[in-house]
Formats: structure tokens, C-alpha cells, sequence
């Protein structure tokens, strides 16, 4: 009897995760959790409103969620054919152009702004041509916080959705193609439906990344209060100055954000073998 | 009103080169080992495939042929599929699934609905109209497939190993249903099968497709009793052998003759029932004209059937009693006789 119940309460202890592995994780979420704490004790709940509802504050939020949404979407209008070509269509160079489209993804977004200042600035590359042909002036306008949150935005959105073009099985476009569908109305009936979880989660990545974005923005849009000035160089200004303001306005920042990935993750992220919609 | 299609295709290490046709309300089967070809013919006969070149003809419409330039893409093909796995849209209901083929040849949303719901209703699932495809057994699945593929009045039926993903258990019942559904259908058909059951079922005729190439058409009952390739006698469970005819012999191409009792000439074939070949422990005396010796390769049981598999020059399948095992007591390794009597021997020629 004892022998045969040694190797079950064994069995059992197995599936019990290791301690170690329990404590790092604790660890880590603490390690994330304690700088929202830092932000939490050091409100000033007190005047928490007035600071929110200030026209400037409002205005900056209004500015960070307009330009990150069209962000997001320029970002899925031009991310998701490129995904598809990238997951899909085999040609010479695949790679690199996948490294060069996601590159300023892990580039200092700095950089990223200096980069399209050059590209697209008044007298840059493309921008002067912009600039004498259409009169068109990027730097220091709200257009130009939306083009540098999409720079550094897209990849994330691209690699998302260019995994789930290549883990969604092709037979069943075959199938929809036998059945009479032209390749567009496969495209809209079989392949997005398949990849939305994918899609979903990609533009709520790149949607996160455009509202966050700092360094690419200051630098290539500047800091105009009500056209370039959104949450984070708000944020970022006020700690020199006020910094109770700092610190309401990076909750409000937080609150949004947290609130976006807790809905969508539940219907989106968690599961991907549970049927959507 | 038929197909002729003549498919050649390279496809990595396949290359495909097979003549097939069939006429209006048959049911062909293409009969073959894994790897041999049966998958890509449809996928051809589809349009999912271009082809390298040949043809494929259907009612007397060029639907594929590159020294003409002309290939008619899948949606305007008039031709359905049953896929392997059936491959239903996930994310649509079985309902749904019926009307696509509708819906995307521009048939009204209302219209497209209610004639799949009718569909549904003739395959005996009109009230799984709203499930999805994973509440759905694979036989029912496999019936919402047949009629997804049938709304859209196809000239031309392909199924792809239709019976393949089903348990041993339901496989028997939908199968008896497939064959009373393509009954009503009044089309061709053509059925892939690496199962012989399948096709004596389904078809009415079968093409057996080896590496690419036809080796032997004909109804199974021709194909079964005059095989012309080592993978059909097996499959039918005979003995196959090759070698060139002189009267009342037969030169094996494996080495060693067969003494036959028909007279043939020339390049031949004969076919020995496992059950006419007797096992000895000694050289046998008697009647039979044909005794040789050959080491015991295997020994397979089949309640109390034993098929005792021979290796040597000549290979062979000796079906015996298990008393009669019992009684030799043979083991693999062992050296036994081996004997036919030529009045069991069928040749013909190659």
C-alpha cells in the first residue's frame, strides 16, 4: 500500500509549481506594481479634479487619444497589408525588409525622431518636396505627433498580425475559392476572421505604444500645448514645475491605459483557441 | 458531358502525369498510396493548382491548359469540393457555411439562407442549422460539408479522403450515408481514397494512381482480380508476380519459374491466392508443380487465419489455419517448403 501511495503524492507534488519560480514571479509583479503605488501615495487627492478637469490637461488628453487612435489606425491601414506581404509573399530581401520595418522598434525613439526630421522636415529628403509642392509642413503639427507615433508605433502591430497570416491555415481560403469567392472576398469572409484575435491584439499593442510616445514626438513635433503637447510631454514638463500635476496626470494616463488592455485582453488576448465574437 | 483531364504537375519530389476521365453521373475513384499523386490531381481538377501542362476539359469548356495560355480560376470553376478535414469556416455556422458559396456568387442574403437551410434539411441536419463546426461530430460535419459544396450546383464533385477523418466506429454509417447523398447528385464525381472499401462503396469505377502515374484502371472487381502492380495486390490481399510467358510457364523477372496451368506468351502477370499456397517442413511429394524453399519472413494472426509471409526470390503470402501453425510450428528465421498447384495460378498478360 505505502509503495503505491509514495509515487501519487509525488505526482501531486509535481504539479504544485516550484517555489522559486513563484517567488521571481511575485518579484517581478511587485516590481511593477510598486512605482504605481509611488504615484498613489504621492497624489494630491485633494486637488486630484481640479488638476484633471484644467483645460489644460483636458486638452492634452483630448490630443494624446486623438492623435494615438489615428495612429493606430494608419498603422492597421498600412501594417496589415505589409504583414500579409511579409507573411505571404516570398521574394529576395524578406528579412531585411522585415528588420527595416521593425527596426524602430527597437530604436531610441529619439533617434527615430531625428530620422524623420531629416526625412521629412521642411528642408529634409521628402519634406521639402511636401513643403513646395503641397504645402505641406509635418514638423511641429499635430499631423507630424500622429506620423512619429505611427513610426514607432506600426511594428508592433506588424509583427503581431504577420504571426497570425502565417499560423492560420491556407486550405480554408482553398476552400472559399472553390466554393466561388474571388481572393477579396476571401480576404474579408475567411482571412480577416482569422486573424482578428491577432489583429485585435496588435493594434491595441500599437494603440498602447502611440499613447506612451515620448522621445520620437518632442523631437520631430515639438512641444505646442493644444498641437503637439500630448499626455507625456505634459507629464514630462510638469514634473519640473508642478509636480502634483506630474503625478495626477501620469494617473490619468495609467488609468486609461490599464482600462483599454484589462477590457480587451479578457474578449481578445487571452484564449486564441476560444471562438471570438 | 464530361472531364478529361490530362494533369501533369511537379510538385517537390512528385511528378504527376495521369489521364483521367469521367462521364456524367459517375463516380470515379482515384485509388492510391500515400504520396502518390491523388491529392494534387484534385487540387488541379480545382484550379488550386495550375498545371504544367495537358489539359483539363469539363461539358467541353478549356478550364486549364498552359500551351494555350488559358486557366480558369477556382471561383469560376463549376466544381465543388469535399476537403479532407472538411474545413469548415470556424467562425461561421453550419448555416453560414452552406450559403457561402451563395453568398459569394451574389445570391441574396435572405435567398442564400433559406436554400441552405433547405440543404440541411436533405442532409438530415436542419436543426444544427445555428451550431458551429466544433459542436458538430464529423459525420455531421462531413454532411454540412457535402451540402456546402452541393448549393452551388457544381457539374463536378471532388472528394478528398471524404471518410479519412472519422473514427473506424461512425466511419461504416457515413459512409452508407455519402453513398445514398451522391446518389441524388446528378453531376460526375470524383472520390480520392487510399481505401479500397471506400471506392467498392463510392465509385463506380477506379484509377489507380502510383508515383504520379495511372497504373491500372477499371472497376474494382476487374482491378482486384487481375492486378498490375504490387500495391493493388496487396491492398486486395493476393500475391502478385511478374515474368515473361513460354507456353505452360512463366520466367519469374525475380528469377525462378512457375509452372501455370493456362498457356501464356510473353510479358505477364500472375496472381496466387494466399489461401493456394501450402507450407511444408519437408520437401513436399505429391501433385503440385510448383515447390520451393524460402525462409519464414513474418507471421501475422488473424483469429484463426494465420498469413504467413515468405521472403526468397519469390515472395509470397501463405494463408494457413492456426492448428495448421500449431502443427508445423514455424517461427520467423525458419526454412520451409513452399507449394501451388498451377490450377490455382491466374495469369494474363502485362
Amino acid at each position: 500500500m505505502s509503495t503505491r501511495r509514495q509515487p501519487t503524492r509525488r505526482a501531486r507534488e509535481a504539479r504544485r509549481p516550484p517555489w522559486p519560480a513563484l517567488a521571481l514571479a511575485a518579484l517581478a509583479t511587485v516590481f511593477f506594481a510598486l512605482p504605481f503605488a509611488g504615484l498613489l501615495w504621492r497624489a494630491p487627492w485633494g486637488d486630484a479634479w481640479s488638476i484633471v478637469s484644467s483645460p489644460s490637461a483636458r486638452t492634452a488628453l483630448r490630443l494624446s487619444l486623438w492623435c494615438s487612435l489615428w495612429a493606430t489606425l494608419a498603422a492597421t491601414v498600412l501594417g496589415v497589408p505589409l504583414a500579409w506581404v511579409l507573411a505571404r509573399v516570398p521574394f529576395p530581401g524578406r528579412g531585411a525588409v522585415r528588420a527595416l520595418c521593425t527596426l524602430s522598434m527597437v530604436l531610441p525613439p529619439v533617434v527615430g525622431g531625428v530620422a524623420l526630421f531629416y526625412a521629412l522636415g521642411r528642408r529634409g529628403l521628402v519634406g521639402r518636396y511636401l513643403d513646395d509642392w503641397f504645402g505641406v509642413t509635418l514638423p511641429f503639427s499635430t499631423a507630424g505627433v500622429i506620423v512619429a507615433q505611427t513610426f514607432v508605433a506600426m511594428p508592433f502591430l506588424v509583427l503581431t498580425v504577420e504571426a497570425a497570416f502565417r499560423q492560420q491555415d491556407t486550405r480554408y481560403e482553398d476552400a472559399a475559392r472553390t466554393l466561388g469567392a474571388t481572393p477579396a472576398y476571401v480576404f474579408r469572409r475567411v482571412t480577416l476572421p482569422a486573424i482578428r484575435p491577432g489583429l485585435v491584439a496588435g493594434a491595441v499593442l500599437a494603440w498602447a505604444r502611440a499613447l506612451g510616445e515620448f522621445g520620437a514626438t518632442i523631437t520631430f513635433a515639438g512641444n505646442f500645448p493644444g498641437r503637439t503637447q500630448t499626455m507625456p510631454l505634459a507629464i514630462y514638463l510638469r514634473n519640473e514645475t508642478a509636480p502634483d500635476e506630474a503625478v495626477v496626470l501620469s494617473l490619468v494616463l495609467i488609468a486609461v491605459s490599464f482600462g483599454v488592455l484589462v477590457a480587451l485582453r479578457d474578449r481578445y488576448l487571452g484564449d486564441p483557441g476560444r471562438p471570438v465574437g | 458531358m464530361t472531364l478529361e483531364a490530362h494533369v501533369v504537375r511537379a510538385l517537390g519530389p512528385l511528378a504527376l502525369d495521369a489521364t483521367l476521365e469521367v462521364a456524367d453521373g459517375e463516380t470515379v475513384a482515384v485509388l492510391g498510396p500515400n504520396g502518390s499523386g491523388k491529392t494534387t490531381v484534385l487540387r488541379c481538377l480545382a484550379g488550386l493548382l495550375p498545371l504544367d501542362a495537358g489539359r483539363v476539359v469539363l461539358d467541353g469548356e478549356v478550364l486549364d491548359d498552359p500551351a494555350a495560355g488559358v486557366l480558369v480560376p477556382p471561383e469560376q470553376r463549376p466544381v465543388g469540393v469535399v476537403f479532407q478535414d472538411h474545413l469548415l469556416f470556424p467562425h461561421l455556422s453550419a448555416l453560414e457555411n452552406v450559403a457561402f458559396g451563395l453568398r459569394a456568387r451574389g445570391t441574396a442574403k435572405a435567398t442564400a439562407r433559406r436554400r441552405a437551410a433547405a440543404w440541411l434539411e436533405r442532409v438530415g441536419l436542419g436543426d444544427h442549422a445555428g451550431h458551429r463546426p466544433d459542436a458538430l461530430s464529423g459525420g455531421q460535419a462531413q454532411r454540412v460539408a457535402l451540402a456546402r459544396a452541393l448549393a452551388t450546383d457544381p457539374r463536378l464533385l471532388l472528394l478528398d479522403e471524404p471518410l479519412a477523418a472519422l473514427d473506424a466506429r461512425t466511419k461504416g454509417q457515413v459512409r452508407r450515408e455519402l453513398r445514398d447523398h451522391l446518389g441524388g447528385f446528378a453531376g460526375m464525381r470524383v472520390l480520392v481514397t487510399h481505401d479500397p472499401v471506400d471506392a467498392y462503396a463510392l465509385a463506380d469505377r477506379v484509377v489507380v494512381l502510383e508515383a504520379g502515374r495511372v497504373t491500372q484502371t477499371g472497376t474494382l472487381a476487374d482491378v482486384s482480380a487481375r492486378p498490375r502492380s504490387r500495391y493493388i495486390a496487396e491492398l486486395v490481399g493476393v500475391n502478385l508476380l511478374a515474368g515473361e510467358g513460354h507456353d505452360s510457364t512463366l520466367a519469374l523477372a525475380a528469377g525462378g519459374r512457375l509452372v501455370v496451368a493456362e498457356p501464356v506468351q510473353g510479358p505477364a502477370f500472375a496472381v496466387i491466392p494466399p489461401h493456394a499456397v501450402a507450407v511444408y517442413r519437408t520437401p513436399p511429394a505429391g501433385s503440385p508443380r510448383n515447390v520451393w524453399e524460402a525462409p519464414v519472413a513474418d507471421i501475422d494472426r488473424h483469429g484463426d487465419r494465420v498469413r504467413v509471409r515468405l521472403g526468397g526470390p519469390i515472395p509470397l503470402v501463405a494463408e494457413i489455419t492456426a492448428p495448421a501453425l500449431d502443427a508445423l510450428d514455424l517461427h520467423p528465421g525458419e526454412r520451409v517448403w513452399a507449394s501451388v498447384k498451377a490450377t490455382e495460378i491466374e495469369t494474363y498478360p502485362a
